[in-house]
Protein backbone atom coordinates (compact mmCIF):
# COMPACT_ATOMS: atom_id res chain seq x y z
CA UNK A 1 0.00 0.00 0.00
CA UNK A 2 1.51 3.59 -1.15
CA UNK A 3 0.48 4.69 2.35
CA UNK A 4 3.31 3.37 4.20
CA UNK A 5 5.79 3.47 1.42
CA UNK A 6 7.90 6.25 1.65
CA UNK A 7 7.73 8.16 -1.66
CA UNK A 8 10.96 9.23 -3.46
CA UNK A 9 10.03 13.11 -4.73
CA UNK A 10 8.05 13.85 -1.01
CA UNK A 11 10.93 12.18 0.93
CA UNK A 12 13.26 14.45 -1.26
CA UNK A 13 11.65 17.62 -0.80
CA UNK A 14 10.61 17.04 3.01
CA UNK A 15 14.47 17.03 3.07
CA UNK A 16 15.16 20.52 1.21
CA UNK A 17 12.10 22.11 3.04
CA UNK A 18 12.64 21.09 6.51
CA UNK A 19 16.03 22.14 5.94
CA UNK A 20 15.86 25.32 4.80
CA UNK A 21 13.07 25.59 7.65
CA UNK A 22 15.67 24.44 10.21
CA UNK A 23 18.08 26.65 9.28
CA UNK A 24 16.22 29.71 8.80
CA UNK A 25 14.33 29.26 12.17
CA UNK A 26 17.84 28.22 13.64
CA UNK A 27 19.73 31.08 12.32
CA UNK A 28 16.92 33.98 12.68
CA UNK A 29 14.06 32.62 14.92
CA UNK A 30 14.05 30.90 18.21
CA UNK A 31 17.54 31.98 19.51
CA UNK A 32 16.31 35.00 19.58
CA UNK A 33 13.22 34.45 21.28
CA UNK A 34 14.71 32.07 24.06
CA UNK A 35 17.93 34.51 24.43
CA UNK A 36 15.64 37.33 25.06
CA UNK A 37 13.10 35.57 27.29
CA UNK A 38 15.79 33.79 28.96
CA UNK A 39 17.65 37.84 29.34
CA UNK A 40 14.09 39.25 30.39
CA UNK A 41 14.15 36.37 33.09
CA UNK A 42 17.52 37.31 34.37
CA UNK A 43 16.35 40.87 34.51
CA UNK A 44 13.27 39.95 36.62
CA UNK A 45 15.04 37.50 38.99
CA UNK A 46 18.14 40.22 39.14
CA UNK A 47 15.63 43.04 39.94
CA UNK A 48 13.52 40.56 42.55
CA UNK A 49 16.97 39.88 44.43
CA UNK A 50 17.78 43.85 44.02
CA UNK A 51 14.31 44.75 45.49
CA UNK A 52 15.20 41.99 48.34
CA UNK A 53 18.59 43.64 48.54
CA UNK A 54 17.23 47.43 49.17
CA UNK A 55 14.59 46.08 51.13
CA UNK A 56 17.12 44.38 53.54
CA UNK A 57 18.81 47.76 53.42
CA UNK A 58 15.72 49.69 54.01
CA UNK A 59 15.14 47.99 57.15
CA UNK A 60 18.73 47.99 58.39
CA UNK A 61 18.73 51.53 58.09
CA UNK A 62 15.12 52.34 59.66
CA UNK A 63 17.04 50.32 62.23
CA UNK A 64 20.17 52.59 62.33
CA UNK A 65 18.21 55.71 61.93
CA UNK A 66 15.88 54.51 65.18
CA UNK A 67 19.41 53.92 66.72
CA UNK A 68 20.89 57.14 65.81
CA UNK A 69 17.62 58.64 66.93
CA UNK A 70 17.88 56.97 70.07
CA UNK A 71 21.60 57.97 70.67
CA UNK A 72 20.65 61.53 70.11
CA UNK A 73 18.34 61.48 72.27
CA UNK A 74 20.86 60.44 74.98
CA UNK A 75 23.32 63.09 73.86
CA UNK A 76 20.64 65.46 73.96
CA UNK A 77 20.05 64.36 77.33
CA UNK A 78 23.69 63.70 78.75
CA UNK A 79 24.55 67.54 77.26
CA UNK A 80 21.68 69.14 79.53
CA UNK A 81 22.74 67.59 82.03
CA UNK A 82 26.08 68.65 81.56
CA UNK A 83 24.60 72.21 80.82
CA UNK A 84 23.14 72.08 84.01
CA UNK A 85 25.66 71.10 86.30
CA UNK A 86 28.19 73.24 84.56
CA UNK A 87 25.81 76.24 85.26
CA UNK A 88 25.90 75.05 88.37
CA UNK A 89 29.59 75.15 88.78
CA UNK A 90 29.77 78.16 87.02
CA UNK A 91 27.82 80.38 89.50
CA UNK A 92 29.20 78.37 92.50
CA UNK A 93 32.37 79.31 91.26
CA UNK A 94 31.33 83.11 90.47
CA UNK A 95 29.85 83.11 93.91
CA UNK A 96 32.93 81.98 95.80
CA UNK A 97 35.01 84.22 93.74
CA UNK A 98 32.74 86.83 94.62
CA UNK A 99 32.82 86.47 97.89
CA UNK A 100 36.61 85.83 98.18
CA UNK A 101 37.24 88.96 96.45
CA UNK A 102 34.48 90.64 98.69
CA UNK A 103 36.97 89.40 101.66
CA UNK A 104 39.97 90.65 100.16
CA UNK A 105 38.34 93.85 99.98
CA UNK A 106 37.21 93.39 103.16
CA UNK A 107 40.52 92.74 104.99
CA UNK A 108 42.20 95.51 102.72
CA UNK A 109 39.51 98.17 104.08
CA UNK A 110 40.43 96.75 107.77
CA UNK A 111 43.72 97.01 108.12
CA UNK A 112 43.46 100.42 106.19
CA UNK A 113 41.73 101.40 108.59
CA UNK A 114 43.49 100.21 111.32
CA UNK A 115 46.28 101.73 109.68
CA UNK A 116 44.85 105.45 109.77
CA UNK A 117 43.68 105.00 113.35
CA UNK A 118 47.39 103.67 114.50
CA UNK A 119 48.56 107.17 112.70
CA UNK A 120 45.76 109.35 113.99
CA UNK A 121 46.33 108.48 117.33
CA UNK A 122 50.35 108.58 116.61
CA UNK A 123 49.89 112.16 115.70
CA UNK A 124 47.22 112.78 118.68
CA UNK A 125 49.57 111.21 120.99
CA UNK A 126 52.18 113.82 119.54
CA UNK A 127 50.09 116.35 119.55
CA UNK A 128 49.05 115.44 123.73
CA UNK A 129 52.78 115.38 124.23
CA UNK A 130 53.56 118.33 122.93
CA UNK A 131 50.90 120.10 124.22
CA UNK A 132 51.82 118.54 128.21
CA UNK A 133 55.24 119.61 127.69
CA UNK A 134 54.65 123.26 126.56
CA UNK A 135 51.80 123.26 129.49
CA UNK A 136 54.28 121.49 131.85
CA UNK A 137 56.98 124.08 130.83
CA UNK A 138 54.40 127.62 131.25
CA UNK A 139 53.53 125.67 134.80
CA UNK A 140 56.94 124.92 135.25
CA UNK A 141 58.12 128.32 134.92
CA UNK A 142 55.59 130.11 137.38
CA UNK A 143 56.51 127.67 139.43
CA UNK A 144 60.43 128.80 139.26
CA UNK A 145 59.56 132.46 139.55
CA UNK A 146 59.08 131.95 143.31
CA UNK A 147 62.53 130.39 144.72
CA UNK A 148 60.81 129.35 148.00
CA UNK A 149 58.18 127.16 145.72
CA UNK A 150 61.13 126.32 143.93
CA UNK A 151 63.13 124.78 146.64
CA UNK A 152 60.42 123.36 148.09
CA UNK A 153 59.60 121.73 144.69
CA UNK A 154 63.34 120.68 144.06
CA UNK A 155 62.80 118.76 147.59
CA UNK A 156 60.20 117.10 146.60
CA UNK A 157 61.63 115.90 143.83
CA UNK A 158 64.47 114.67 145.59
CA UNK A 159 62.09 113.12 147.98
CA UNK A 160 60.44 110.91 145.36
CA UNK A 161 63.44 109.96 143.59
CA UNK B 1 18.03 -4.43 38.44
CA UNK B 2 15.56 -1.22 38.78
CA UNK B 3 17.41 0.30 35.72
CA UNK B 4 16.50 -2.66 33.64
CA UNK B 5 12.82 -3.22 34.63
CA UNK B 6 12.23 0.89 34.08
CA UNK B 7 14.36 0.63 30.49
CA UNK B 8 11.96 -2.57 29.58
CA UNK B 9 8.69 -1.02 30.75
CA UNK B 10 9.76 1.69 28.50
CA UNK B 11 10.18 -0.34 25.99
CA UNK B 12 7.68 -1.79 26.23
CA UNK B 13 5.93 1.64 26.44
CA UNK B 14 6.98 2.73 22.94
CA UNK B 15 6.45 -0.50 21.18
CA UNK B 16 2.59 -0.40 22.70
CA UNK B 17 1.79 3.37 21.85
CA UNK B 18 1.88 3.10 18.14
CA UNK B 19 0.46 -0.09 18.22
CA UNK B 20 -2.60 0.93 19.69
CA UNK B 21 -2.51 4.01 17.44
CA UNK B 22 -2.31 1.94 14.39
CA UNK B 23 -4.47 -0.22 15.75
CA UNK B 24 -7.33 2.43 16.11
CA UNK B 25 -6.52 3.66 12.39
CA UNK B 26 -6.32 0.06 11.12
CA UNK B 27 -10.22 -0.70 13.19
CA UNK B 28 -11.47 2.94 11.55
CA UNK B 29 -10.36 1.67 8.06
CA UNK B 30 -12.31 -1.54 8.41
CA UNK B 31 -15.17 0.40 9.38
CA UNK B 32 -15.03 2.47 6.48
CA UNK B 33 -14.34 -0.66 4.20
CA UNK B 34 -17.28 -2.37 5.97
CA UNK B 35 -19.11 0.81 5.46
CA UNK B 36 -17.93 0.34 1.57
CA UNK B 37 -19.11 -3.25 0.73
CA UNK B 38 -22.61 -2.35 2.82
CA UNK B 39 -22.79 0.51 0.25
CA UNK B 40 -21.69 -1.12 -2.78
CA UNK B 41 -24.45 -1.55 -4.42
CA UNK B 42 -26.19 1.62 -3.43
CA UNK B 43 -26.41 4.20 -6.61
CA UNK B 44 -25.30 7.44 -5.52
CA UNK B 45 -23.75 10.76 -6.74
CA UNK B 46 -21.49 13.01 -5.00
CA UNK B 47 -19.61 16.40 -5.44
CA UNK B 48 -16.48 13.93 -5.59
CA UNK B 49 -17.67 11.34 -7.52
CA UNK B 50 -19.65 13.68 -9.73
CA UNK B 51 -17.14 12.88 -13.01
CA UNK B 52 -17.46 9.34 -12.37
CA UNK B 53 -19.60 7.59 -14.83
CA UNK B 54 -21.05 4.97 -12.41
CA UNK B 55 -22.51 8.14 -10.17
CA UNK B 56 -20.91 5.51 -7.28
CA UNK B 57 -19.26 6.86 -4.56
CA UNK B 58 -16.12 5.19 -5.23
CA UNK B 59 -14.49 4.53 -1.32
CA UNK B 60 -11.21 3.91 -2.08
CA UNK B 61 -10.78 6.82 -4.43
CA UNK B 62 -12.46 9.02 -1.96
CA UNK B 63 -10.70 8.10 0.78
CA UNK B 64 -7.02 7.91 -0.84
CA UNK B 65 -7.10 10.43 -2.77
CA UNK B 66 -7.98 12.63 0.48
CA UNK B 67 -5.43 11.23 2.59
CA UNK B 68 -2.73 10.18 -0.38
CA UNK B 69 -0.38 12.35 -2.65
CA UNK B 70 -1.28 13.71 -6.41
CA UNK B 71 0.12 16.18 -9.16
CA UNK B 72 -2.51 18.33 -8.97
CA UNK B 73 -4.95 19.54 -6.24
CA UNK B 74 -8.51 18.96 -6.56
CA UNK B 75 -10.39 21.74 -4.96
CA UNK B 76 -13.65 20.75 -5.62
CA UNK B 77 -15.96 20.10 -8.67
CA UNK B 78 -18.43 22.91 -9.79
CA UNK B 79 -21.21 21.61 -12.37
CA UNK B 80 -19.04 18.29 -13.40
CA UNK B 81 -16.26 20.65 -13.98
CA UNK B 82 -13.36 19.61 -11.57
CA UNK B 83 -11.38 23.06 -9.94
CA UNK B 84 -7.92 21.81 -9.45
CA UNK B 85 -4.38 23.79 -8.80
CA UNK B 86 -1.71 22.90 -11.22
CA UNK B 87 1.19 21.91 -10.00
CA UNK B 88 4.62 21.43 -11.71
CA UNK B 89 5.60 17.93 -12.49
CA UNK B 90 9.47 17.47 -12.45
CA UNK B 91 10.77 14.30 -13.83
CA UNK B 92 13.92 12.71 -14.92
CA UNK B 93 13.86 10.00 -17.59
CA UNK B 94 17.15 7.55 -17.65
CA UNK B 95 16.59 8.40 -21.81
CA UNK B 96 15.31 11.52 -22.25
CA UNK B 97 16.40 13.88 -18.99
CA UNK B 98 14.90 16.23 -17.20
CA UNK B 99 11.28 17.01 -18.07
CA UNK B 100 9.20 19.74 -16.47
CA UNK B 101 5.68 20.31 -16.97
CA UNK B 102 2.24 21.20 -15.83
CA UNK B 103 0.11 17.97 -14.46
CA UNK B 104 -2.90 19.38 -16.42
CA UNK B 105 -0.93 17.62 -19.34
CA UNK B 106 -1.25 14.20 -17.61
CA UNK B 107 -4.39 14.76 -15.92
CA UNK B 108 -7.09 12.09 -16.92
CA UNK B 109 -4.54 9.31 -17.80
CA UNK B 110 -3.25 11.57 -20.72
CA UNK B 111 -0.04 10.58 -22.06
CA UNK B 112 2.81 13.88 -22.33
CA UNK B 113 6.40 13.50 -23.73
CA UNK B 114 5.82 9.60 -22.91
CA UNK B 115 4.79 10.41 -18.99
CA UNK B 116 1.38 9.28 -17.98
CA UNK B 117 -0.34 8.46 -14.18
CA UNK B 118 -0.46 4.70 -13.96
CA UNK B 119 -4.01 3.85 -14.03
CA UNK B 120 -5.35 1.78 -11.40
CA UNK B 121 -4.52 -2.23 -10.96
CA UNK B 122 -0.99 -1.11 -12.53
CA UNK B 123 2.43 -0.92 -11.09
CA UNK B 124 3.27 1.99 -9.28
CA UNK B 125 -0.86 3.32 -9.58
CA UNK B 126 -1.09 6.76 -9.48
CA UNK B 127 2.53 7.34 -9.60
CA UNK B 128 4.03 8.91 -12.71
CA UNK B 129 5.41 5.98 -14.67
CA UNK B 130 7.48 6.15 -18.27
CA UNK B 131 6.75 4.04 -21.21
CA UNK B 132 10.07 3.13 -22.61
CA UNK B 133 11.74 0.29 -24.87
CA UNK B 134 12.16 -1.88 -22.25
CA UNK B 135 8.51 -1.50 -20.86
CA UNK B 136 7.09 0.82 -18.05
CA UNK B 137 9.49 2.26 -15.98
CA UNK B 138 9.12 4.75 -12.70
CA UNK B 139 11.43 7.79 -13.86
CA UNK B 140 12.98 9.97 -10.67
CA UNK B 141 9.99 11.77 -10.14
CA UNK B 142 10.64 14.98 -8.01
CA UNK B 143 7.36 17.01 -8.77
CA UNK B 144 5.70 19.35 -6.51
CA UNK B 145 2.96 17.53 -6.25
CA UNK B 146 -0.18 18.19 -3.49
CA UNK B 147 1.25 17.35 -0.63
CA UNK B 148 4.73 18.95 -1.39
CA UNK B 149 3.10 22.36 -2.18
CA UNK B 150 1.31 21.84 0.90
CA UNK B 151 4.41 21.54 2.40
CA UNK B 152 5.94 24.57 0.99
CA UNK B 153 2.97 26.69 2.07
CA UNK B 154 3.44 25.47 5.55
CA UNK B 155 6.65 25.82 6.09
CA UNK B 156 6.19 29.31 4.95
CA UNK B 157 3.41 29.82 7.54
CA UNK B 158 5.90 28.30 10.00
CA UNK B 159 8.44 30.26 9.11
CA UNK B 160 6.71 33.57 8.96
CA UNK B 161 4.57 33.03 12.44
CA UNK B 162 8.28 32.32 13.56
CA UNK B 163 9.60 35.37 11.93
CA UNK B 164 7.18 37.58 12.78
CA UNK B 165 7.34 36.92 16.71
CA UNK B 166 11.62 37.07 16.55
CA UNK B 167 10.70 40.63 14.51
CA UNK B 168 9.30 42.05 17.72
CA UNK B 169 12.45 41.34 19.77
CA UNK B 170 14.94 43.48 17.38
CA UNK B 171 12.16 46.13 17.69
CA UNK B 172 12.12 46.71 21.21
CA UNK B 173 13.76 46.05 24.27
CA UNK B 174 12.93 42.88 25.41
CA UNK B 175 15.13 42.76 28.30
CA UNK B 176 12.55 46.01 29.51
CA UNK B 177 9.09 45.06 28.50
CA UNK B 178 7.06 41.98 27.23
CA UNK B 179 5.78 41.38 24.16
CA UNK B 180 1.81 41.42 23.82
CA UNK B 181 -0.68 40.02 21.37
CA UNK B 182 0.81 38.28 17.66
CA UNK B 183 4.49 37.92 19.48
CA UNK B 184 3.11 37.20 23.21
CA UNK B 185 1.36 34.10 21.92
CA UNK B 186 4.67 32.90 19.68
CA UNK B 187 6.59 33.42 23.37
CA UNK B 188 3.97 31.53 25.54
CA UNK B 189 4.43 28.24 22.81
CA UNK B 190 8.39 28.92 22.82
CA UNK B 191 8.89 29.28 26.86
CA UNK B 192 6.49 26.53 27.24
CA UNK B 193 7.94 24.18 25.35
CA UNK B 194 11.48 25.35 26.45
CA UNK B 195 10.80 25.39 29.63
CA UNK B 196 8.51 22.68 30.25
CA UNK B 197 9.94 19.95 27.85
CA UNK B 198 13.35 20.64 26.66
CA UNK B 199 14.82 22.30 29.61
CA UNK B 200 13.30 19.30 31.78
CA UNK B 201 14.05 16.41 29.63
CA UNK B 202 17.54 17.25 27.86
CA UNK B 203 19.07 18.35 30.49
CA UNK B 204 21.87 20.74 31.20
CA UNK B 205 23.11 21.47 27.66
CA UNK B 206 19.52 21.55 26.35
CA UNK B 207 21.05 24.64 24.28
CA UNK B 208 22.07 23.23 21.61
CA UNK B 209 19.09 21.27 20.45
CA UNK B 210 16.29 23.58 21.46
CA UNK B 211 16.32 25.35 17.88
CA UNK B 212 15.99 22.19 16.69
CA UNK B 213 13.11 20.80 18.84
CA UNK B 214 11.23 23.97 18.47
CA UNK B 215 10.81 23.62 15.39
CA UNK B 216 10.06 20.55 15.35
CA UNK B 217 7.43 21.45 17.37
CA UNK B 218 6.12 23.89 15.59
CA UNK B 219 6.45 22.39 12.35
CA UNK B 220 4.48 19.56 13.29
CA UNK B 221 1.99 21.69 14.86
CA UNK B 222 1.32 24.05 12.13
CA UNK B 223 0.96 20.67 9.82
CA UNK B 224 -1.47 19.27 11.61
CA UNK B 225 -3.48 22.16 11.98
CA UNK B 226 -3.33 23.15 8.46
CA UNK B 227 -4.43 19.19 7.42
CA UNK B 228 -7.41 20.38 9.78
CA UNK B 229 -8.31 23.06 7.79
CA UNK B 230 -10.60 21.39 4.61
CA UNK B 231 -9.88 24.26 1.82
CA UNK B 232 -6.89 24.79 0.08
CA UNK B 233 -3.96 25.87 1.01
CA UNK B 234 -5.03 23.36 3.72
CA UNK B 235 -6.35 19.93 3.76
CA UNK B 236 -3.40 18.29 2.65
CA UNK B 237 -2.37 14.97 4.53
CA UNK B 238 1.59 16.09 5.19
CA UNK B 239 1.94 14.93 8.47
CA UNK B 240 0.04 11.73 8.09
CA UNK B 241 2.41 11.13 5.44
CA UNK B 242 5.40 8.44 6.16
CA UNK B 243 7.77 10.59 4.40
CA UNK B 244 7.25 13.65 6.18
CA UNK B 245 6.89 11.82 9.90
CA UNK B 246 10.74 9.41 8.29
CA UNK B 247 12.79 12.52 7.92
CA UNK B 248 11.49 14.06 11.00
CA UNK B 249 12.45 11.16 13.02
CA UNK B 250 15.70 10.70 11.25
CA UNK B 251 16.26 13.92 12.33
CA UNK B 252 15.61 13.22 16.08
CA UNK B 253 17.60 9.78 15.10
CA UNK B 254 21.08 11.78 14.45
CA UNK B 255 20.53 14.62 16.93
CA UNK B 256 20.49 11.74 19.43
CA UNK B 257 23.04 8.98 18.00
CA UNK B 258 25.47 11.79 16.54
CA UNK B 259 25.92 13.82 19.65
CA UNK B 260 25.49 10.55 22.37
CA UNK B 261 28.32 10.79 25.16
CA UNK B 262 30.68 7.70 26.27
CA UNK B 263 27.98 6.74 28.47
CA UNK B 264 25.08 6.44 25.75
CA UNK B 265 26.90 4.44 23.78
CA UNK B 266 28.35 2.25 26.34
CA UNK B 267 24.85 1.65 27.70
CA UNK B 268 24.18 0.08 24.13
CA UNK B 269 27.25 -2.36 24.08
CA UNK B 270 28.27 -2.78 27.34
CA UNK B 271 25.21 -2.01 29.82
CA UNK B 272 25.03 -2.91 33.57
CA UNK B 273 23.54 -5.94 33.72
CA UNK B 274 25.16 -9.51 34.65
CA UNK B 275 27.81 -10.83 32.74
CA UNK B 276 25.63 -13.50 31.52
CA UNK B 277 23.38 -11.40 29.77
CA UNK B 278 26.23 -9.44 27.79
CA UNK B 279 28.49 -12.54 26.27
CA UNK B 280 25.19 -14.48 24.64
CA UNK B 281 24.83 -10.79 23.44
CA UNK B 282 21.17 -10.64 24.27
CA UNK B 283 21.23 -6.86 26.19
CA UNK B 284 23.72 -5.31 23.65
CA UNK B 285 21.08 -6.46 21.11
CA UNK B 286 18.09 -5.47 22.22
CA UNK B 287 19.61 -2.26 23.43
CA UNK B 288 20.82 -1.59 19.48
CA UNK B 289 17.57 -2.77 18.40
CA UNK B 290 16.44 0.05 20.85
CA UNK B 291 18.14 2.43 18.95
CA UNK B 292 16.24 1.75 15.64
CA UNK B 293 12.71 1.13 17.37
CA UNK B 294 12.96 4.90 19.04
CA UNK B 295 12.73 7.00 16.17
CA UNK B 296 10.63 4.56 14.86
CA UNK B 297 8.03 4.87 17.37
CA UNK B 298 7.97 8.54 16.51
CA UNK B 299 7.64 8.26 12.28
CA UNK B 300 4.63 5.69 13.18
CA UNK B 301 3.56 7.37 15.98
CA UNK B 302 2.76 10.59 14.11
CA UNK B 303 2.20 9.29 11.07
CA UNK B 304 -0.54 6.95 12.17
CA UNK B 305 -2.36 9.32 14.50
CA UNK B 306 -2.95 12.22 11.90
CA UNK B 307 -3.70 9.80 9.35
CA UNK B 308 -5.99 7.84 11.17
CA UNK B 309 -7.89 11.47 12.41
CA UNK B 310 -8.30 12.43 8.37
CA UNK B 311 -9.80 9.01 7.33
CA UNK B 312 -12.02 8.79 10.04
CA UNK B 313 -13.45 12.91 9.38
CA UNK B 314 -13.24 11.25 6.16
CA UNK B 315 -15.33 8.67 6.72
CA UNK B 316 -17.65 10.93 9.14
CA UNK B 317 -18.28 12.94 6.28
CA UNK B 318 -18.76 10.50 3.84
CA UNK B 319 -21.73 9.45 5.75
CA UNK B 320 -23.83 12.42 3.91
CA UNK B 321 -22.98 10.64 1.01
CA UNK B 322 -23.39 7.14 1.47
CA UNK B 323 -26.67 8.04 2.29
CA UNK B 324 -28.22 10.02 0.19
CA UNK B 325 -30.21 7.44 -1.81
CA UNK B 326 -31.47 6.27 1.21
CA UNK B 327 -34.29 8.50 1.36
CA UNK B 328 -34.53 12.29 2.27
CA UNK B 329 -35.82 11.47 5.86
CA UNK B 330 -32.45 9.22 6.60
CA UNK B 331 -30.35 10.89 4.54
CA UNK B 332 -31.10 14.41 7.17
CA UNK B 333 -30.96 12.01 9.88
CA UNK B 334 -27.80 10.48 9.28
CA UNK B 335 -26.02 13.55 7.91
CA UNK B 336 -27.16 15.74 10.82
CA UNK B 337 -25.24 13.05 13.08
CA UNK B 338 -22.61 13.11 10.39
CA UNK B 339 -22.18 17.21 11.01
CA UNK B 340 -22.37 16.89 14.79
CA UNK B 341 -20.06 13.54 14.94
CA UNK B 342 -17.90 16.06 12.47
CA UNK B 343 -17.53 18.75 15.08
CA UNK B 344 -16.56 16.41 17.47
CA UNK B 345 -13.95 15.03 15.52
CA UNK B 346 -12.56 18.45 14.04
CA UNK B 347 -12.45 19.76 17.78
CA UNK B 348 -10.72 16.15 19.16
CA UNK B 349 -7.94 16.68 16.09
CA UNK B 350 -7.22 20.21 17.16
CA UNK B 351 -6.58 18.08 20.51
CA UNK B 352 -4.46 15.61 18.57
CA UNK B 353 -2.76 18.33 16.63
CA UNK B 354 -1.46 19.81 19.67
CA UNK B 355 -0.96 16.71 21.42
CA UNK B 356 1.03 14.86 18.66
CA UNK B 357 3.65 18.04 18.01
CA UNK B 358 3.68 17.78 21.79
CA UNK B 359 4.58 14.23 22.08
CA UNK B 360 6.74 13.92 19.27
CA UNK B 361 8.99 16.76 20.83
CA UNK B 362 8.63 15.57 24.38
CA UNK B 363 10.29 12.00 23.34
CA UNK B 364 13.02 13.11 20.86
CA UNK B 365 13.84 15.56 23.91
CA UNK B 366 13.71 12.29 26.07
CA UNK B 367 16.16 10.36 23.78
CA UNK B 368 18.29 13.63 23.46
CA UNK B 369 18.64 13.57 27.20
CA UNK B 370 19.16 10.18 27.64
CA UNK B 371 21.99 10.40 25.05
CA UNK B 372 23.27 13.00 27.04
CA UNK B 373 23.06 11.31 30.75
CA UNK B 374 25.79 11.32 32.61
CA UNK B 375 26.80 7.88 34.34
CA UNK B 376 24.74 7.17 37.50
CA UNK B 377 27.11 7.54 40.95
CA UNK B 378 26.88 4.08 42.58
Amino acid sequence: MSLVTPDFGLLFWMVLIFGIVLFILWKFGFPIITDMVEQRAARIENSLRLAREAEEKMRELAQEQDRLVEEARKQQAAMLKEATESRKEILEQAKAEARAEADKILTAARTEIAAEKESALREVRAQVAELSIGIAEKVLRKEMEDPVAAERFVEKLTEEI
Amino acid sequence: MNRLARITVFMLALLLWPGVSAAASGEQENLVLAAQSDTASLRKSSPEAAADTSGELDMDEYLYGHVGDAYGWHITTVNGHPVTVHLPVIVRSKTTGWHIFSSKRIEEGEEYEGFRIAAKGEPNEGKLVEETAGGIVRPLDISITKNVFGLMVNSLVVVLLVLLGARWYRRHDAVEEAPHGFAGIVEMLVTMIEDDIIKVCVGPDYKRYSPYLLTAFFFIFINNLMGIIPIFPGGANITGNIAVTFTLAICTFLAVNLFGNKHYYKDIFWPDVPVFLKAIPLMPLIEIIGVFTKPFSLMIRLFANILAGHMMLLGVVAVVFLTAKMGIGLNAGMSFIAVCFGVFMDILELLVAFLQAYVFTMLSSVFIGLSRQAPEKE
